[in-house]
């Protein structure tokens, strides 16, 4: 008698779960920072709220690690509900091969083509006319990140571009605050980029990058670019260059130096550390030179499955992930900017607003520097720059040389 | 058995030479056609060393005899540094160490094991720890300065023209034990017969050391000199925990650059092993030549 009743408690537990309507699906991504796990939360959040269980699957490392663990899982019969991934060869291939979900029957109900913008994240989720991934957020690189209550305790004004950020640096150097700081390897090029861009302008980046305009490279323009990064140099010099982008947001955040230059990605940390854009800190897009941003961002793929109640999940979350509130929610956190035009401003913050204004705006497609010359010239670039911070000794015309040299041998 | 694993080190070999030839970039390829396709000549070599991230010298007229200082920069003569200071100060440390460890002291045991103990450690964790204690923000420097030493100065991990020597500090607090368990095994294969002969005859211990000791240990010696030269010839691990090649590009080694370039223009890796691979026959052959050349000539 004791075992019957034991034996159909077993059963129920069982067999319950599957009468209900909630379905466990399991999500993998790489967003682990302190921002990114916040960000992530809001997403698992609104999927439970639509009576199914979000099952974290975050994988620690970058993406670099992440994406063989993904790619190996769907290939090897064992796929999680939903991923995150970059669009491109890898996925490619796994769309190919016919094991990645469909959604395009969802996407046409709900009109993705006009209500998220711009139109080339939508594209880059397109193979053959079909959908496959949905595109959650815009990341752009170009900001400046200035902590106001350094500038305000000191009695002095709040810089609104990159200029008047070094033209007040000497006067914070002697309070013993540095100007700027600044995080080596990648994060460097970033700087360097970003200047291009703010100082020589995005006509004259994109004719130096992909056309290899020699008279540019070697031109007016980009002295005054290579003048502007050794402004930089002297205020962020190389015994206070740390070795990892969120430690040089940090140092910001704790006023102990006055900006730095980062991705939106930045504004992330800025959130966890409950400061409040336009009031302890401003965000900058374009440096405050150029109103420009690139456009990149994150995507969601499904791999197809054999369980109807999973692809009936899947299609759920895809829904959920666009959706007016949880794309704000979400990318408030993240510091990204939305993927929707029509969202409620009310709850934005100033950064977002701002990127916002720029993507309304702003008619030129801005490609980022690897869709124009290969990643090859690009380390070697990188390298370069890393010098330059390092050797106060290598001249502005030293490097320009170099730099217009890479940029004549990469090839077409 | 035997004939694949000679198979498989001597045809990675052969390719990676062969290869280091032609234009390869991302892809690596295979067949002689693609080989005479791609073949670019010594391309890769001439833009390796007219690599600044390689190898850079001032032009020999800025030379003078006066800068003591290594005036090329850059990872190949990064490595030479390393190498060079590292086997010089890590052979006769280990071999003064050693020296005091066969004194017949008490507690022997104790002094080996904690001597050996940074061996034990991976070259990441030994890093990491060093690049922590040489931090100017954090480390030594910071910790003088709050002690009240406000003129206390010690940022060479941070400096361009100091960071390899913060290094090879690193490299010997490792190697040094290793050395010095070698060098401790080398003495006590001596015949107390000799000790006993140089006593009577009324040798100081020190003359002994220097001209008994020292040449009847040449085959450890050698094996030593290998051991640490192959080490610093390979180091990678070292160089990415405690600078990660920083700062700029100053602290650079041929493998850091290999495994960049690995992912990005594969035909410059190939051309910088082969390099390495050169560097490293040279260091070998006396070796061999001397560890197996003798039975051939007995």
């Amino acid at each position: 008698m004791k075992n019957w009743k034991l034996a159909a408690a077993l059963c129920a537990s069982v067999a319950l779960p599957s009468v209900a309507m909630a379905t466990d699906l399991e999500v993998t991504h790489w967003w682990t920072s302190g921002g990114e796990s916040a960000a992530v939360a809001e997403f698992a959040k609104a999927f439970d709220a639509t009576g199914n269980h979000w099952v974290d699957g975050a994988i620690a490392g970058s993406s670099d690690t992440a994406r063989p663990i993904i790619i190996s899982r769907i290939m090897g019969g064992n796929p999680m509900g939903a991923t995150q991934l970059n669009p491109g060869k890898d996925a490619d291939e796994l769309i190919k091969a016919g094991l990645m979900q469909d959604i395009t029957d969802l996407a046409t109900k709900e009109d993705w083509a006009h209500i998220l913008r711009p139109a080339s994240q939508l594209a880059s989720c397109t193979v053959d006319g079909k959908v496959y991934c949905v595109p959650v957020n815009l990341h752009s690189g170009q900001w400046m990140w200035v902590n106001r209550k350094v500038f305000e305790d000191n009695g002095m004004a709040v810089p609104t571009n990159y200029n008047e950020l070094i033209a007040a640096a000497p006067a914070l150097q002697a309070k013993g605050i540095q100007p700027l700081s600044l995080a080596q390897g990648w994060a460097i090029g970033l700087l360097a980029g970003d200047l291009m861009v703010a100082v020589a302008g995005v006509d004259n980046y994109v004719k130096v990058y992909k056309d290899r305009d020699m008279t540019i490279a070697k031109g007016p323009e980009f002295t005054k670019v290579f003048e502007a990064i050794a402004a930089a140099r002297q205020f962020a010099p190389a015994d206070k260059i740390v070795p990892q982008w969120n430690e040089a947001v940090s140092l910001v955040i704790q006023g102990k130096a006055a900006a730095n230059i980062m991705g939106d990605w930045a504004g992330g940390e800025f959130a966890v550390a409950g400061l409040v854009a336009g009031k302890d800190f401003d965000c900058l897009p374009g440096l405050g030179l150029t109103p420009v941003l690139d456009t990149g961002g994150d995507v969601f793929y499904f791999p197809k499955n054999a369980d109807p109640a999973i692809t009936a999940a899947q299609l759920t979350l895809a829904s959920t992930l666009v959706t007016k509130d949880v794309q704000v929610a979400f990318n408030l956190k993240k510091g990204s900017l939305p993927m929707r035009a029509d969202v409620d401003l009310s709850k934005a913050n100033d950064c977002m607003k701002k990127g916002l204004e720029i993507l309304d705006h702003s008619t030129a497609v801005f490609p980022s520097g690897s869709q124009m010359i290969d990643r090859d010239s690009l380390n070697q670039i990188n390298d370069l720059l890393n010098e330059f911070f390092a050797n106060t000794d290598m001249s502005v015309a030293d490097a320009q040389a170099k730099f217009a040299a890479i940029i004549e041998a990469a090839p077409k | 058995m035997m004939l694949i694993v000679l198979g498989v080190f001597v045809c990675g070999t052969i390719w990676t030479v062969l290869f280091s030839f032609t234009n390869i970039k991302i892809l690596p390829i295979f067949t002689p056609k693609e080989w005479i396709d791609g073949f670019v000549g010594l391309a890769n070599y001439r833009r390796l060393f007219n690599t600044d991230r390689w190898m850079s010298c001032p032009a020999i007229t800025h030379i003078g005899m006066a800068d003591w200082r290594f005036t090329c920069t850059g990872a190949l003569p990064n490595m030479v540094t390393y190498a060079v200071l590292s086997i010089a100060i890590a052979v006769s440390l280990g071999f003064l160490l050693a020296v005091l460890m066969d004194q017949k002291i008490r507690a022997e045991g104790v002094f080996r094991t904690i001597y050996l103990y940074p061996f034990a450690l991976s070259f990441v964790v030994t890093g990491h720890v060093w690049a922590w204690i040489m931090s100017p923000e954090y480390g030594l420097q910071a910790s003088m300065r709050q002690l009240g030493w406000d003129s206390f100065s010690f940022g060479w991990i941070a400096d361009r023209k100091m960071v390899m020597y913060a290094i090879v500090i690193a490299g010997i607090w490792q190697g040094t034990g290793f050395v010095m368990a070698l060098m401790l095994a080398g003495l006590r294969g001596i015949d107390e017969d000799i000790w006993k002969a140089s006593k009577v005859d009324g040798i100081p211990a020190w003359r002994t050391y220097i001209q008994i000791v020292i040449p009847m240990m040449k085959p450890v010696l050698v094996t030593i000199f290998v051991i640490v030269t192959s080490g610093a010839v390979r180091i990678y691990d070292l160089v990415v925990a405690i600078t990660d090649g920083g700062p700029g590009i100053s602290s650079d080694v041929p493998s850091r650059y290999i495994y960049q370039n690995f992912s990005a223009n594969l035909g410059q890796s190939l051309s910088a092993s082969t390099v390495m691979l050169v560097a490293m026959a040279i260091v070998l052959i006396p070796w061999i030549r001397m560890e197996f050349g003798k039975k051939s000539q007995a």
